[in-house]
């Protein structure tokens, strides 16, 4: 190696710099772990350094995080992920024999009977066939393919590859991509990020978030000025405006998608998640095949489901799958090729989800414990969801829609118009400065709604239903006291 | 008259491309001729409105409107998807190994074959080659996900306290909880200090650690953070041939320009600066040159860099302004007598701070590979070095968007970089496991060389470190024509062929990257020992029957 070759070492500033990075990336946005966030994790830094607040704790009710709000793992769902990672203690009588049958099962479809060993990439046979039982089951009969089935790192990780596929064109032909306004902030970044083009829709919030079909309407044909519009996104139960579709709803959008000849995305990772009397979940897949084979063997749907959410609320573990219909054969050829190159979704994540589609059946051992637990955390959610409507609408300021379902309240926020000015004056979203003046006076860390879109001159804060209930019921009235005196402080 | 006709006729895609065929074929057509295609796709028409819907799907993948006359396409199609997922390509589980899956199925079903069983060497999965996981690390693990064995007298202390912090740093003590998105804070403590150790004492600061869902994740973050500009401005990224296709894939599937360097397979597959400078200066023509990706120790093609080469490298990168990436996932897989793993952040502090505090540098690390092999957890870490602070808080949005790596594979990490210690119940076993299964790697690395240079017609280079051997093949023309004839790289014509005669499954050199004319294949060095002879001893005799066969 000669060093005669090295000219001397050009000064100056980096390779990689805000200037010359990928620009997509720039416009990427997620509030959910935004600036509030990283506020909230330097304010418990400082209250373990000793810094006095007018609190002693943050309350994180900015992300749909169950466990790390207090809420207990089930037990079976443990129990068999322990003998999956070490399998000695399947001779361990401590263990129920179904939690082990769960277990063997699992590690004989592993390569090796190992959970260490990669897994195909579409996911663990056995897995996807137990997913398409469930999905069966759940639809009432309604066959699925385990070859449709994908197992994914999070439903996130399906959602992205799947507008990855979706993304191409230019200029006018770039693809465009619904999304509802209020949105997860997922959509929005994974769009900005693949450079494609976001079209808002707007959920109707005078009528409990629901979707308008003359809505979607509109915003296709004004996108059609500008892009070429071929997804619809969906997410039911919403996220973040918790409101459940009816069955006339979905079948309208279905019939939509199909005129307009647009792809479907369901997100429907809070099938679980239905507390309102008079509502529930009803899957995009089985409205679908309920309309008859001139829908159902057209309209292309992709569902998405995770262990994030619903009872379970294992995020950690970064399980999820995917379900697509009517995909043309050579995409799905190459989707499988493209989910390939990051090799396999976390085997742990698949083996929970295995166990979430396959759980305790009547008869077996863990049935009760398993029925009890769950049984216990979906009604604490849904006293939940009816407190934090209850005790957000006594606010005078505050008008809040029922969370019919999901983990979240949207309610709209009325701000005086000079906390508004003071807003702007600091370049802040009106929002914004009232989530951070929340949680710098009370510890209390909500998302403030323009990070998930909302009509212009209205405010909100997305807020999760997900502390214990006495943690929860003391938040509201923080909440509302900081309303009352914000309010008062800015009029 | 004449326009109206056209005009209703042109509603209908399929007819349009009829029309317009006529037209080229006949030139403009008359009334008459006019009545005699709306006849005919009169007809067609009524064909089809009554053949079986399942045919029509097979044979147009496109289906038809309540109403019966308009053609509906699919939304997404091969014409209509995103061009540059078409362009990815990754061969390690390309159409090879998914032949295998087929066998696999066919001997299930009882078909006869001239082998029992299909035998994976197409991928660097330990355990799925029988190597069994290291005891401390389940344990811990169990631990994590069951805490209520925290009670149970059975597992040893040290592997509780483990569970017990890193539950500790888990949101509600639960490895259910999302945790930060660049990873639990203490883990990156835990994989500073690792590194600091490694690298004899250079400093590692956790904030610069962002914990991956495998170290793919990490590498493919990384290059999407670097790719920008088009035309002649768009980022180029310098990729070792033989490369892993993870790098040309991403850089397809980012639309950036992949730029070959070629390793010397004379040289034990060394790199050569002067190399280097030839692949740049070639690629400054067309696109703009900003990343060079190394992998050490190397795959497919097994080379453990020198001390030296890794300076030049270091100091090449300083020169051209390059941003480093440097794949270390088999940092602890190193064989060769007189070889040893240095790492590019410990070279390039030791090159002193003109260098150090200057060259930006990624490097990857992972639980997948080295003595622990714990491929399905999708644990691994990245450190930058001299990121620009902006850049870097782009880096924490753009992770944060995914939420988090799988808390497993975190948890795993961490007892990697902070495993028994010598005074702890664990530590013998530890130690014993370690040793064992990389000792057994060195042998078999050391075997697999032997044994295929042995062959007439395959030559290979000593497999230094990583978990691969990337022999050289000499195909006869015969092979190699009739291969083109069937439209398979020679090589792919080869494993094909080796799979449907042995049940061996390797990869084909093409899938990695190879000098014009020349024919590899990767074959890991993982399977049981006993195995690995058959597999090689079968090998030797199909290349012999082969080169027999075509000459």
């Amino acid at each position: 190696m000669c060093r005669v070759y090295y000219t001397p070492l050009p000064r100056g500033g980096k390779v990689l710099t805000v200037d010359t990075m990928n620009a997509n990336v720039k416009k990427v946005d997620y509030a959910v772990r935004g600036p509030i966030v990283q506020r909230a994790v330097q304010i418990e830094k400082e209250l373990k350094e000793g810094v006095k607040k007018p609190f002693e704790e943050v309350i994180k009710a900015n992300i749909g995080d169950a466990h790390a709000m207090g809420q207990r793992p089930i037990t079976f769902f443990r129990q068999v992920m322990a003998l999956c990672t070490y399998p000695q203690l399947l001779d361990d009588n401590k263990f129920p024999e179904d939690a082990k049958n769960r277990a063997r099962r699992i590690l004989q479809s592993c390569g090796g009977n190992s959970i260490g060993a990669y897994t195909t990439s579409q996911g663990i046979e056995c897995v996807r066939h137990d997913v398409a039982n469930y999905i069966q089951r759940r639809d009432g009969g309604i066959p699925s393919d385990p070859d449709n089935i994908y197992l994914t790192t999070g439903a996130s990780d399906g959602i992205v590859t799947i507008l990855k596929l979706l993304t191409a064109g230019e200029g006018r032909t770039r693809t465009g991509v619904m999304i509802s306004i209020p949105q997860y902030p997922l959509y929005s970044a994974s769009i900005a990020e693949l450079g494609a083009v976001q079209v808002n829709y707007y959920l109707n919030e005078e009528k409990c978030w629901s979707l308008d079909i003359s809505e979607l309407q509109r915003s296709l044909q004004a996108a059609r000025e500008h892009c070429n519009p071929r997804v619809l996104c969906i997410i039911n139960p919403g996220n973040p405006t918790g409101q459940v579709q009816s069955r006339q709803c979905i079948e309208d959008v279905i019939q939509f998608a199909a005129k307009e000849n647009l792809f479907l995305m369901a997100d429907e990772v809070y099938q679980d998640n239905v507390y309102a009397e008079g509502c529930e979940f009803h899957s995009f897949k089985k409205v679908l095949f309920e309309m008859g084979p001139e829908y159902s063997s057209k309209v292309e749907l992709v569902s998405f489901h995770s262990t994030s959410k619903c009872y379970m609320g294992e995020c950690g573990f970064r399980g999820g799958y995917m379900e697509v219909i009517n995909m043309d054969p050579e995409v799905k050829a190459q989707l499988t090729k493209l989910v390939s190159v990051r090799l396999c979704p976390p085997a742990p994540g698949q083996a929970l989800m295995d166990l979430v589609v396959n759980s305790p059946k009547p008869g077996e051992p863990s049935y009760q414990t398993f029925m009890m637990e769950r049984t216990a955390i979906l009604s604490a959610l849904a006293e939940k969801a009816k407190l934090t409507e209850e005790i957000l609408n006594t606010v005078p300021g505050i008008r809040c829609n029922p969370v019919q379902g999901a983990m979240y309240s949207f309610p709209c926020i009325t701000l005086p118009e000079r906390a508004i000015n003071e807003a702007k004056a600091k370049g802040q979203a009106p929002d914004m400065f009232y989530c951070m003046k929340l949680l710098e006076e009370t510890g209390i860390c909500l998302v403030p709604g323009s990070g998930f879109g909302q009509r212009e001159g209205t405010y909100h804060f997305r807020m999760t239903i997900l502390p214990p209930t006495d943690k929860l019921k003391i938040l509201l009235n923080k909440l509302k006291e900081f309303h009352q005196k914000f309010t008062q402080q800015y009029s | 008259c004449h326009a109206a006709i056209i005009k209703m006729d042109l509603k209908k895609k399929k007819k349009k491309k009829l029309y317009w065929a006529h037209i080229w074929m006949h030139g403009t057509p008359s009334i008459c001729q006019l009545r005699l295609i709306l006849y005919i796709l009169h007809v067609c028409s009524v064909i089809s409105r009554f053949t079986p819907e399942i045919l029509r799907k097979g044979i147009h993948g496109d289906t038809m409107t309540e109403n019966g006359c308009e053609y509906r396409e699919r939304v997404l199609t091969m014409d209509t998807m995103n061009p540059n997922v078409k362009r990815v390509e990754y061969a390690v589980r390309g159409p090879i190994v998914q032949r295998a899956v087929q066998i696999e199925r066919e001997l299930k079903m009882g078909i006869k074959k001239p082998f029992t069983e299909v035998i994976r060497a197409n991928i660097g999965d330990c355990h799925a080659m029988g190597q069994k996981p290291i005891t401390f690390f389940r344990q811990v693990l169990a631990l994590c996900s069951y805490p209520d064995l925290l009670e149970d007298g059975k597992f040893p202390e040290d592997a509780k306290s483990r569970a017990r912090r890193i539950l500790q740093a888990c949101g509600g003590g639960s490895l259910g909880a999302y945790s930060t998105s660049q990873g639990i804070e203490m883990i990156r403590q835990d994989i500073a200090r690792y590194i600091e150790r490694r690298d004899g004492g250079i400093t590692c600061d956790p904030d610069n650690i962002y914990l991956s869902t495998g170290a793919s994740d990490a590498i493919v973050t990384m290059l999407k953070l670097l790719v920008s500009g088009e035309g002649m401005s768009r980022t180029g990224v310098m990729i070792s041939i033989p490369q892993y296709p993870l790098y040309s894939a991403t850089l397809a599937e980012l639309g950036a320009v992949q730029i070959s360097y070629y390793l010397d397979e004379d040289n034990c597959w060394s790199l050569d600066i002067s190399e280097l400078r030839r692949a740049l200066q070639e690629a400054k023509k067309h696109c703009s040159p900003r990343a060079l990706c190394i992998i050490n120790p190397g795959n497919p093609t097994g080379q453990v860099q020198s001390r030296q080469c890794i300076e030049g490298v270091i100091r090449f990168a300083a020169a051209e302004k390059l941003f480093l990436m440097a794949d270390e996932v088999y940092q602890d897989n190193v064989y060769a007598d007189g070889c040893k793993f240095h790492s590019f952040k410990k070279v390039l502090f030791e090159m002193g701070l003109e260098y150090s505090e200057k060259v930006e540098l990624a490097s990857f690390h992972s639980t997948s590979k080295c003595y622990m092999g714990e491929c399905g957890f999708r644990g691994g870490y990245m450190e930058v070095v001299n990121l620009d602070p902006e850049v870097k808080v782009q880096l924490t949005k753009l992770v944060s968007v995914r939420l988090c790596p799988p808390v497993p594979g975190q948890a795993l990490l961490d007892v990697v970089v902070n495993p028994p210690q010598p005074d702890e119940p664990s530590y013998d076993t530890f130690i014993k496991e370690r040793t064992d299964t990389l000792a057994t790697l060195a042998e078999k690395a050391n075997m697999t060389q032997e044994i295929l240079n042995q062959v007439p017609g395959i030559k290979c280079n000593p497999v230094q470190g990583a978990m691969y051997t990337f022999p050289r093949i000499h195909l006869p023309p015969k092979a190699i024509l009739e291969a083109k004839e069937k439209e398979q790289t020679p090589d792919m014509f080869y494993c094909m062929k080796l799979l449907e005669e042995t049940g061996i499954c390797l990869v084909p050199g093409s899938g990695f990257g190879q000098r014009d004319g020349t024919y590899h294949f990767r074959m890991t060095i993982l399977p049981p020992k006993e195995k690995l002879k058959i597999v090689l001893a079968k090998i030797k005799e199909f290349h012999q029957h082969f080169m027999a066969q075509y000459s």
